[in-house]
């Protein structure tokens, strides 16, 4: 079965061409934040990516572009989603 | 507009900054929450915070209001900030504290 992380991860390629990307499953460091959650899901995840589609673009732009793609797993339930988007040449830290 | 949207409408109007958050600015129950607490906190800036986990309506409606699928949600004299990552980074580069000041709000430490 492809995971959330994956299936995301792809789709994030196709549409932005990225020149880095990484999703990252943060669940397990929520474990406990709420009853119920036990951290073995892909609820929290964080997606860092560095694509031209963002150069230029303000910041509410870029953190919706990225949410619009991800707006299916959203309206099913993804608890948490961080983003850390950047253009190509821009201060990244990872 | 439906009715929690005249209610978000209002709040956003009629208070200077609003937290929309998970919990309370005393006890935030989200990290993420926490984290623009502490950042508002730091900054001393006085603003209101609605816990969106006491009111299902206004936990959904703002996320339509602001067309943004995740808590917490900044404003700022009505107008849409970010949610915690957008801030954190504002704070980092010194944005969040001059947008605040153009906006003709006191923040601690400033020139």
């Amino acid at each position: 079965m492809t995971s959330l992380t994956e299936t995301i991860h792809a789709r994030l390629v196709e549409a932005l061409k990225p020149e880095r990307l990484e999703v990252i499953n943060e669940s397990h460091m929520h474990a406990g934040h709420q009853p119920g959650f036990d951290g073995t899901g892909e609820s929290h995840l964080r997606i860092r990516i560095v694509s031209a589609v963002f150069a230029g673009m303000p910041r509410l732009a870029r953190h919706r572009t990225v949410t619009d793609l991800v707006r299916p797993e959203l309206e099913r339930g993804l608890h948490a989603l961080a983003i850390e988007p950047a253009a190509p040449g821009e201060a990244i830290r990872w | 507009m439906s009715g929690i949207h005249e209610f978000i409408d209002n709040e956003v109007k009629n208070n200077e900054v609003v937290l929309f958050m998970k919990g309370t600015p005393q006890f935030p129950q989200c990290g993420f929450s926490g984290q623009v607490v502490q950042i508002l906190d730091y900054l001393g800036v006085g603003y209101k915070g609605i816990n969106v986990l006491a009111d299902q309506e206004v936990r959904e409606g703002i996320k339509t209001y602001s067309n943004w699928p995740t808590i917490p949600q900044l404003y700022v004299k009505g107008e849409f900030i970010g949610g915690c990552d957008i801030v954190r980074e504002m704070f980092q580069a010194g944005e969040l504290q001059s947008h605040l000041q153009n906006q003709g709000i006191a923040v601690r430490g400033a020139a």
